[in-house]
């Protein structure tokens, strides 16, 4: 969409995951960078988000961190690697320590419970876009909504274990799309 | 023996930067293990305090990991742990970053990416399913996350804040009626 020149500046950079850090509640965090990074700014296209995201998912460590991680490195190369995940980390470093110091008040105000739960379902939604385009890609594509459908079944309904999981369903799911790939072509 | 307390958060955080594959949760019941069980850092109703705020809090869920150092070192432990969960995985993805990025359009990647893109959105979609789980709002959270994403996919530009505001409320609402009529 956007020509490689409107690449973002380090302090861009900053800004916006130092935002994502800070305001990303219930574990959509995912959705918030694609929303800030595909979405609105078109910093990279979706192809390349999607193919980020499956590497920082299989990855060790914190799937948001090495999305973080990707996406720095490809706008901004080793700076803008350290300065996004820099940037995420900062604000809930901060907030998890000022709960955590405040806790006892915190515990007093019960009520919020059913507020913060309807809070991180919300949340949830702008994870669900994210799948939804991820989704409607591979929809002509038998076989990867198949390897989509295993892992989410087995990993998510069935608990059985993650890496055993990525490590068969991705085996056959790489080698189906090996064997429909056309020799390097220019 | 208080000399020995950064070596020992490093000793014990490092391994599951690099074993946490699918994200924090994956690795909470281990850090529970270490923290309370093994160095005795913390007791089990402090960590599950610790395990409540992390979950309340923003950003990812591994901020627990910030919390039990600051309980054993304060800042400095806080520091210190942060940085031990999360510079390896770090470095090895800005490795593989790296790689993956250059041999884009290759066969080789090109199958690699087609192969793995389903299996990554399937871990997104089963980590959906665990929140959702944890959330306990049954039908009423999967509403709220459904009506949200419908929302926002249909007005891009709304500001994701106020959509989780409009979904806490519902649940406000929601509890309180099923409270009342409990109480009937």
């Amino acid at each position: 969409m956007s020509a490689p020149s409107s690449r973002p500046s380090i302090g861009a950079i900053f800004s916006v995951f130092f935002r994502i850090g800070l305001l990303s509640f219930g574990g959509g965090v995912t959705g918030w960078v694609f929303r800030e990074v595909v979405t609105l700014r078109h910093w990279i296209e979706e192809d390349e988000f999607m193919s980020g995201l499956a590497m920082s998912q299989i990855l060790p460590g914190t799937n948001i961190s090495n999305l973080t991680i990707y996406l720095g490195q490809r706008l901004r190369g080793p700076l803008g690697a350290v300065v996004a995940l820099a940037a995420l980390l900062c604000g809930p470093f901060f907030a998890a320590l000022a709960l955590a110091s405040g806790y006892s008040v915190l515990k007093a105000l019960r009520c919020s419970d059913a507020a913060m739960d309807g809070i991180a379902a919300a949340a949830i939604g702008l994870l669900l876009i994210v799948i939804g385009r991820g989704a409607r890609r591979l929809s002509t594509d038998f076989a990867a909504m198949a390897a989509l459908l295993a892992t989410f079944v087995s990993v998510g309904l069935l608990h059985w274990s993650l890496p055993l999981t990525a490590v068969v369903v991705g085996t056959i799911s790489v080698l189906l799309a090996w064997s429909r790939t056309k020799p390097d072509e220019g | 023996m208080k000399d020995d307390l950064p070596l020992a958060l490093i000793a014990v955080f490092v391994p599951f930067s690099l074993v946490s594959i699918g994200g924090g949760t994956s690795i909470v019941a281990g850090i529970q293990h270490q923290a309370v069980d093994v160095h005795h850092w913390l007791t089990a109703r402090e960590f599950l305090d610790m395990f409540a705020i992390s979950r309340a809090a923003p950003g990812p869920g591994s901020m627990l990991t910030t919390l039990v150092g600051w309980q054993v070192m304060g800042w400095t432990g806080a520091i210190i742990a942060t940085l031990a969960l999360f510079v390896p995985s770090s470095l090895l993805c800005y490795g593989v970053a790296m790689i993956w990025r250059r041999y884009r359009g290759q066969r080789w990647h090109t199958a690699l990416e087609k192969g793995l893109t389903p299996v990554g959105l399937g871990l997104v979609l089963a980590g959906v399913v665990s929140i959702l789980r944890i959330n306990g709002g049954g039908v009423l959270s999967w509403g709220v996350a459904l009506g949200s994403a419908a929302l926002m996919s249909w007005r891009p530009r709304l500001h994701p804040l106020l959509v989780f505001a409009l979904g806490g409320a519902v649940f406000v609402v929601a509890r309180a009626i099923a409270d009342g009529r409990l109480a009937l």
